[in-house]
């Protein structure tokens, strides 16, 4: 099967390149393993991986277009030539590796860690069902950037949208019952840009690996911002 | 050019479960902490733990700690240190209820209180009923707590290097470990990093074998480092196969889906551990189980046109109870073996999982090492986590206690290393040879010119541990296995890389961990020579017996002529009785 893959060293490359591949195609591959049989032959292309399963979020790639996983998904669904690129829209640091970090501040912004006024119970903070359940669909999250790195307003203004992963975080902490700092979240999302300059384009949750859903959690923060108002 | 330097009060290797804890107690004392990862924080292995986490809460079924440390050390084979277990078994429940006030997203039952699953090996009343002692978020355990862990450790402003390499220890004349020379990956340039306290949190090293549930940065490295200052590995020849890794692929299937009810079945359709375990059935100990399964498959009842696989089969609890409890499972199985577990059942067969074995610790998290009369600590020196070895898994872990391990080890080192730094304020100095011993594998590997690549050399380090320290070992598979790790030792020596450049060069990364790989694996291999018994995951056919007269006592492997000591087994727990070496049976 024939790749195309995306290769760029700040050392000796001015700018990026397309490098054909042909890898043996085995039955059950997936596109992480043609990567491996890539760089086996080729120790000089790089690229982020470590689980090999889908949880460790190291290996978001854009292949013929769409961010996805390297690790979960299969050769054989994907359409020949496979040209695979780094995340689009951050600086790249080689090859398929992209620089991060705005990504990572981002996520830091909201304040992602569970905060409480009252002092903590002996035992458990007790949380119904019910009330957990609200968590399915945001505590997933493996923050392989896929959908920030797909999302027109977080490629416009990087420094200053958060982008659906850090909202999604935000709405997974608002939405646990044991955290009493909704308010302050909330206020902090106010003003054109932070949260408001989402425009529900949907990429961000067609291309998430978890099957999760930013879109839907940002709606949740509009309209609790909108009740919080009035 | 002389090498940037930095300084602080403490530093800390691995940000998986183990060095975080130890990092949060150590930044909410005020203390200057780093943080050293390959990877960044939340990819560490420990995101990819499934079932959950051991404690008695006694939630769902009757519990209390001194049944937990019943199971645990019959689960051990008699091997762990019970006053370490019992430790461990006591601070659990604290441990967990700590992590659930840090935000760990847990299951819950229909009270509100903390939802606890059934594990392998796990009993009422010292060996009776059955107990539910899982602490789990559906089938995430590992990812909530991680992320949990990452969060509560931006709030504590802990100072994280976030893809920076280990490459070795300093540690001066007088033995004291004064920090670690490190590596940035996306540059390529080296850094000394002076501590008073060093931790090794770097985890487990199932890369060692071929065929495993380990991501790839599992390489053993914190295990190497320690070898290569002088320190013994403990226990080595331990190494744990979890039955149910995906037929052909490696990836785990949590026990927690036959603690939800989910079995296995021959290709007779025949649940066959009911002959093997009659009353503990497929939640028997997992060497238990991980032998019936290869016993089963030599003689002749694998399914699959090979006949090299069993059936874990799922679907007798319903779609819905598989969507709620075990998500997870439910996708990995669709994706890498093509089934989905609500409806048909899963091929599996036994995968490289865990290491028992590793850096010898006191229950303080201390790194201890023989002395003529008896044992003393390394000064500055810590490891918690699957790397270390506090000894409380003995021979065989216990689904569940491997999280427990990490968190409560990393808390406790954590707290220890405050009183270190308290009395020992002042860095020492370091001197420039202690630097020029450390950098050597770095430069080893700039040579140039032609030899056997790095990815090959691993692959041959690989099958050779996989064919000569597997499941079932004899002397005589041992003994070939060892005269090709030697043949190997002179393909490592020749092996050069292609790309010297520094800008992300994983190919130099990749070497390096290749040197670990093969001292860790040479340490389990020369351990697993000399223990002429069976004991839990260390099964010999020629020595099919435990043999608690010659062999209860820790295996110690010293990188140097590849010696072995050994040390006695602390039977004496710290407020209970000791729990006497009985015969095994599920
Ligand atoms: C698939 C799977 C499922 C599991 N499920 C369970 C379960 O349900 N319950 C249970 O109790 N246990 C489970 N375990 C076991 C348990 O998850 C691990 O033993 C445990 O998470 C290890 O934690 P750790 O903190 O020691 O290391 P890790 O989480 O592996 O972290 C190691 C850290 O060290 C860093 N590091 C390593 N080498 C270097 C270096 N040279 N330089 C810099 N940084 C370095 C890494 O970047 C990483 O941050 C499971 C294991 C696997 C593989
Ligand atoms: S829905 Fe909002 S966050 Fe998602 S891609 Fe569109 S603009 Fe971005
Ligand atoms: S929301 Fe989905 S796509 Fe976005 S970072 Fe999380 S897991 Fe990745
Ligand atoms: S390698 Fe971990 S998510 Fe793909």
């Amino acid at each position: 099967m024939k790749f195309e893959i995306y290769r760029f060293h700040p050392e000796h490359d001015s700018k990026p390149r397309m490098q054909v591949y042909e890898v043996e195609i085995e039955r059950g591959m997936m596109l992480r393993d043609a990567l491996l049989a890539i760089q086996a032959k080729d120790e000089t292309f790089t690229f982020r991986h470590s689980c090999g399963e889908g949880v460790c979020g190291s290996d978001g790639v854009n292949v013929n277009g769409v961010n996805m996983l390297a690790c979960t998904t299969r050769v054989s669904d994907l359409k020949e030539p496979v040209q695979v690129r780094p995340l689009p829209g951050r600086p790249v640091i080689r090859d398929l590796v992209v620089d991060m970090s705005q990504f990572y501040k981002q996520y830091q912004s909201v304040d992602p860690w569970l905060q409480r006024n009252e002092p903590n119970p002996e035992r458990e903070i007790r949380q119904s069902p019910e009330q957990r359940d609200k968590l399915d669909g945001l505590y997933e999250c493996i923050m392989c950037a896929c959908c920030s790195t797909s999302c027109p307003s977080f490629w416009w203004n990087p420094d200053k949208f958060l982008g659906p992963q850090a909202l999604l975080t935000a709405a997974r902490f608002v939405l646990d019952s044991r955290d009493q700092a909704t308010e302050k979240r909330l206020d902090a999302l106010e003003g054109p840009y932070k949260l408001f300059r989402c425009h529900t384009i949907m990429s961000c949750v067609e291309v998430c690996p978890k099957g999760l859903n930013p879109t839907r959690a940002i709606g949740h923060l509009k309209a609790m911002m909108l009740k919080d108002s009035v | 050019m002389p090498l940037a330097r930095r300084r602080f009060d403490t530093l800390i290797i691995g940000a998986g479960g183990a060095g975080l804890n130890a990092a949060l107690q150590l930044a909410d004392s005020g203390l200057g902490v780093a943080v050293v990862s390959k990877v960044f924080p939340t990819r560490s292995h420990t995101v990819a733990a499934q079932g959950g986490v051991n404690a008695a809460l006694a939630n769902v079924l009757p519990d209390n700690w001194h049944w937990h440390m019943f199971d645990t050390v019959k689960g051990s084979d008699y091997l762990g240190d019970q006053d370490a277990i019992e430790f461990m078994c006591r601070e659990a429940i604290p441990t967990v209820y700590e992590l659930e006030h840090a935000g760990v997203p847990f299951s819950r039952l229909p009270d509100g209180r903390i939802y606890q699953r059934k594990f392998g090996g796990q009993s009422q009343n010292f060996g009776g009923e059955q107990a539910a002692r899982t602490c789990a978020a559906a089938d995430r355990t590992g990812h909530a707590i991680l992320h949990a862990l990452y969060q509560q450790n931006l709030r504590a402003k802990t100072h994280f290097f976030d893809e920076w390499f280990a490459i070795n220890l300093l540690r001066d004349a007088e033995g004291v470990v004064l920090g670690a020379l490190v590596i940035e990956i996306a540059s390529g340039e080296p850094l000394i990093i002076e501590a008073k306290t060093t931790l090794l949190a770097t985890g487990g090293c199932g890369q060692v074998f071929r065929t495993n549930s380990n991501a790839h940065i599992n390489t053993g490295d914190g295990m190497a480092m320690a070898l290569r200052i002088g320190v013994p590995l403990m226990d080595m020849e331990f190494f744990q196969f979890h039955p149910t890794g995906i037929a052909g692929k490696g990836m785990l299937i949590s026990e927690g889906v036959r603690g939800e009810g989910g079995y296995l079945i021959n290709k007779d359709g025949e649940r066959f551990m009911d002959r093997y375990a009659p009353h503990a059935r497929d939640l028997a100990s997992r060497d238990v189980v991980s032998r019936s399964i290869m016993t089963e498959i030599k003689e002749g009842r694998g399914c699959g046109p090979r006949g090299d696989y069993m059936l874990l089969k799922v679907d007798h609890l319903g779609e819905e109870v598989v969507a709620k409890r075990l998500p997870g499972i439910r996708e990995s199985s669709k994706i890498f073996a093509g089934v989905d577990p609500a409806h048909e059942p899963i091929p599996v067969f036994p995968t490289a999982h865990y290491s028992m074995g590793g850096i010898p610790t006191d229950r303080f998290g201390r790194v201890v090492v023989p002395e003529r009369h008896g044992e003393e600590t390394v000064p500055g020196l810590y490891a918690a986590g699957e790397c270390a070895c506090a000894s409380v898994h003995g021979a065989n872990r216990l689904g569940g206690n491997s999280l427990l391990d990490i968190l409560v080890f990393g808390r406790l080192a954590g707290k220890d290393i405050r009183e270190y730094v308290r009395e020992n304020p002042y860095h020492r100095d370091l001197d420039d040879a202690v630097v020029q011993a450390a950098i050597a594998p770095l430069e080893r590997w700039e040579q140039g010119g032609d030899g056997p690549g790095v990815a090959e050399v691993r692959a041959e380090l690989q099958r050779t541990m996989e064919d000569h320290a597997g499941v079932f070992r004899t002397d005589e598979i041992m003994r070939e296995g060892v005269d090709k790790l030697d043949a190997l030792r002179d393909r490592l020596a020749a092996a050069r890389l292609r790309d010297h450049s520094k800008a992300f060069n994983t190919a130099r990364i990749q070497a390096l961990e290749l040197d670990n790989l093969y001292d860790v694996g040479r340490a389990l291999a020369v351990s697993a020579l000399h223990r002429q018994e069976s004991r839990g995951a260390h099964s010999r056919p020629d020595y099919p017996e435990r043999d608690d007269k010659q062999w209860m006592k820790h295996s110690l492997y010293f990188k140097a002529g590849d010696a072995m000591d050994y040390k006695p087994v602390r039977t004496k727990p710290l407020t209970v009785e000791t729990f006497p070496p009985k015969p095994r049976v599920y």
